[in-house]
């Protein structure tokens, strides 16, 4: 599968890279904004996204819709420390798999992948 | 800024070290700073708009920033970008935990890191400006916190 790593800090990107090594990924790129992220996006048709909401130039919410729109059978994992229930529920509004509050550990990490890859994989079957 | 507010910024933080490094951080009683900013090595600032205005800060040195990446990247080489974001990130990470208090109008602005001892950035904050003292893992820094 195709991973796509979204997140202005790259601190995070390393983290999210690292915490996901575990699964089959193959990363395809990672993205700073939102414009580079969807740039990457059209460019790889990338099977999994782990996407930031707060982030310069384009943020995660609009990019989401973009993603959501170009290639809705992406998984989109989006992760941020906007932690309100609001965030979130807007989010999965707009077409999110899954979301995950920052701070978060790599268990957290990779137990939220795990569900989302497994309702995808029910959802195929 | 009353007194629940202070406490959920003191909650957040602590949850923050908690859950990222297992190792806890002890919170220092808060006080008001009238003039002078608060600043260490490297200061990561989020600008706050909608429902409140102002700002927060958070301001480390780069020892405790390295340590602080070290342990979430399970590495110690530890790069001096990882540093530099580190502040903006951690500052990024308390100041959006604050909307389960705030909701959804407390809108957050993109970190600005900045090194050394700018004379502005205590102007980006609305007074009076509340400093929580924080230490952690045998280093100190400070939260900022100014909000109409």
């Amino acid at each position: 599968m195709r991973l796509l790593i979204v997140d202005d800090s790259n601190i995070m990107r390393k983290a999210i890279e690292k915490y996901l090594r575990r699964f089959s990924f193959e990363l395809v790129g990672t993205a700073r904004n939102g414009r580079e992220a969807l740039d990457l996006f059209r460019r790889h048709q990338p099977d999994f996204v782990t996407l930031d909401i707060t982030m310069p130039e384009l943020d995660g919410l609009a990019c989401l819709t973009e993603m959501r729109s170009d290639r809705p059978q992406t998984r989109i994992l989006v992760i941020s420390a906007l932690s309100d229930p609001m965030t979130g529920l807007e989010a999965v509004k707009r077409g999110a798999n899954g979301f995950l509050s920052k701070p978060f550990t790599a268990e957290a990490l990779a137990t939220e992948v795990e569900q989302i890859l497994q309702r995808g994989a029910e959802g195929a079957t | 800024m009353t007194e629940r507010e202070l406490r959920a910024f003191i909650d957040v933080v602590t949850r923050y070290f908690d859950d990222v490094t297992s190792i806890p951080a002890e919170m220092g009683v808060p006080f008001v700073k009238e003039q002078a900013a608060v600043l260490l090595d490297l200061t990561g600032l989020i600008g706050i708009s909608g429902a409140r205005r102002g700002g927060i800060y958070v301001t480390a040195p780069r020892a405790m920033l390295a340590a602080l990446a070290a342990v979430i990247l399970g590495t110690d080489a530890v790069e001096d970008e990882d540093i530099l974001d580190m502040v903006g990130e951690l500052a990024n990470t308390i100041a959006g935990n604050m909307r389960a208090t705030f909701g959804s109008t407390f809108m957050i602005s993109v970190p600005i890191v900045v090194e050394g001892k700018p004379d502005d950035i205590h102007l980006r904050l609305k007074p009076p400006v509340f400093v929580i003292p924080i230490r952690w893992n045998g280093h100190n820094c400070y939260l900022s916190v100014g909000l109409e």
